[in-house]
């Protein structure tokens, strides 16, 4: 037993597949009742962290402790308080929502009778009482992804690992999912999910830890993170003939500048009054601005400051794992 | 969405022997796949429908034309024409398998605090349902069209436990073509080429006498051709021969060697 307050630690993890290095050394913690969103582009390593914290892959080096139990040594206990979410909707396509949350219930040594009524509690509140009794086969694709999270929730197990929950959900699915997400947290769950959108892991996570080619490169809360890549920016393009001139003006304030599509971007807190002040200045200088945008941090822009490259990267890695 | 109650009703995993919660996963899993038989048409149809077309094609088509010595064709045929429906309906182990794997179902299993082997026991079991129903059906078909056995009480309790026997066995394999292949399609290519000349180059529908040479020396010896001839002599009342003794032994060995292999199989799976 493991004796402290992070309901997930991880010391040290490794793994390679042939000759292919994933994980070179995986270090977190997650405190009880918060989120921790693991962030990187494809083939960065998440989804075998996932699989290795799920007892679903061993790993070749390192450990890491759920509630307290060895996911190397103690895989049973384990498996007894964790939840499992994957990228695709595993659930039984034949079966209809309330069989396949009963049949999950019993799975998790839930008494049929208290499988039962926790099947029927989350379906009513994943939404999916109508579509109770049909096959999932008939469901939607946002309705398999809920019907999926209900079923790792029917044990209430005190950690939930989400891979990708919204990858490849509508917009108004990708919402409801969030919310589900905020209420688990209410409720006091530990989650760790993977993302590959800093959006989400800004609304989710209480703390973020980017991976990249197998090793946790920077970690920390959103702010701390957005304050190391810097703040939003404003970019804006100038009338051609008038670009030298803005420039000048704009000084020391310049980021960023394109003098071929004459844009020009500078720092900014990117409020109303910010916006309206350096506008002003240029209109008082009689610079025509032609556009303008606001931009928000990016992953990319995470991986440019940390990695000296963007997410698009590892795109390689990711075939031959998937190899 | 409506507020979720994740804490007002905190419900506890039972405690229990660990021989307790092996009969319960597995008759969860062996639940699962039972119902997978009514509610997956597919496999409904390929377990009604396609053996009684068999069955017609060469009773009517090509039977007239095959000969059997003393015995009428239909008589011939149906001892055949079962072990081949069931050597080819062991396929759906090897579908599900696949389909498991492939939904990543067999990964979530993996995660429970569960006996996750059982999903394939479950597997193999429908596939022991599934094929008496059919051996019902085309037992009743064959009559319909003129099969008459000789066969008495104990012999049909023999020819169902030879079956069941061979089913199993079968369904082990299925089971390991299905880890194997890992999808649908190359579990449809790795099922033609292993079920398809086990149970042609066999008994099944000819008299082996009339094969070349070669062909006959395998046919005469591979397991499946000791069933089929098994079957056939309680049914009809052919010569018996050591017929079901090899079969028990081959199929025996089949299972006590397959087994294994698949949950060495299955507990290496890690995912895609």
């Amino acid at each position: 037993m493991d004796q402290s307050n992070s309901t997930i630690k991880v010391r040290g993890l490794t793994k390679s597949f042939k000759d292919l290095k994933v994980l070179t050394g995986i270090e977190l913690e997650v405190k009880r009742g918060t989120v921790l969103a693991l962030l990187g582009p494809n083939g960065a390593g998440k989804t075998t962290t996932i699989r290795i914290l799920s007892t679903l892959l061993r790993p070749d080096g390192g450990d890491a402790f759920i509630d307290g139990h060895s996911v190397v040594k103690e895989p049973d206990k384990v498996r007894a308080s964790i939840g499992l979410t994957g990228q695709y909707a595993a659930v039984d396509e034949y079966l209809t929502g309330r069989e396949n949350l009963e049949m999950m219930g019993r799975l998790y040594h839930l008494s049929r009778a208290d499988a039962k009524i926790r099947g029927e509690e989350l379906l009513e509140q994943f939404d999916l009482e109508k579509a109770a009794t049909r096959t999932v086969k008939t469901y939607s694709g946002g309705m398999r992804r809920r019907l999926d999270l209900a079923a790792s929730l029917i044990a209430t197990p005190p950690v939930l690992f989400l891979d990708e929950p919204t990858t490849g959900l509508d917009p108004r699915s990708r919402l409801a999912m969030w919310g589900i997400i905020e209420q688990l947290v209410e409720a006091d769950v530990t989650i760790l999910l993977t993302t590959q959108q800093l959006e989400e892991a800004d609304m989710l996570a209480d703390r973020i830890a980017v991976l990249d080619h197998g090793r946790i490169i920077v970690e920390g809360t959103s702010d701390e993170l957005k304050a190391k890549v810097g703040k939003e920016r404003l970019e804006l393009t100038i009338r051609k003939d008038n670009y030298e001139k803005a420039i000048q003006l704009l000084g020391g304030e310049v980021v960023q500048k394109d003098p071929q599509r004459h844009l020009v971007s500078i720092a900014t807190s990117g409020t109303v009054h910010e916006i309206k002040r350096v506008l002003e200045k240029m209109e008082a200088a009689t610079i025509e601005v032609e556009s303008m945008s606001v931009h928000k941090p990016t992953l990319d822009d995470v991986f440019l400051q940390f990695t000296g490259h963007g997410a698009e990267a590892n795109q390689n890695t990711e075939e031959l794992t998937n190899a | 969405m409506k507020i979720l109650t994740y804490k007002t009703r905190q419900v506890k995993a039972q405690e229990h022997s660990s021989f307790y919660w092996l009969i319960n996963d597995l008759s969860v899993f062996i639940e699962r796949s039972l119902k997978h038989i009514f509610k997956n048409k597919d496999q409904l149809l390929g377990l009604t429908v396609q053996p009684i077309m068999f069955m017609m094609l060469f009773r009517y088509v090509f039977g007239g034309a095959i000969n059997t010595g003393g015995t009428t064709y239909v008589n011939f045929l149906v001892a055949g024409i079962l072990i081949q429906s069931v050597a080819f309906g062991a396929l759906t182990t090897s579908l599900s398998v696949a389909t498991d794997l492939q939904r990543g179902i067999i990964e979530r299993f993996k995660s429970l605090p569960t006996v996750s082997w059982g999903v394939l026991m479950g597997h193999v079991s429908a596939d022991l349902v599934r094929n008496i129903l059919q051996s019902v059906i085309m037992i009743g078909v064959g009559m319909l069209v003129g099969f008459r056995p000789t066969a008495s009480v104990t012999d049909w309790f023999a020819i169902a436990g030879l079956i069941l026997l061979f089913t199993f066995a079968i369904s082990w394999v299925a089971a390991i073509m299905g880890l194997v292949a890992k999808t649908i399609e190359a579990v449809q290519w790795l099922g033609f080429f292993i079920i398809f000349p086990f149970t042609f180059a066999s008994a099944a529908f000819a008299p082996t006498d009339s094969m070349p040479y070669a062909l006959r020396l395998f046919a005469e010896n591979q397991p499946v051709t000791h069933i089929i001839e098994a079957v056939r002599a309680l049914m009809i009342g052919t010569p018996v021969g050591n017929h079901i003794v090899l079969s028990i032994i081959w199929f025996t060995g089949i299972t006590i060697i397959a087994i294994p292999i698949a949950s060495y199989l299955f507990r290496q799976y890690s995912g895609r």
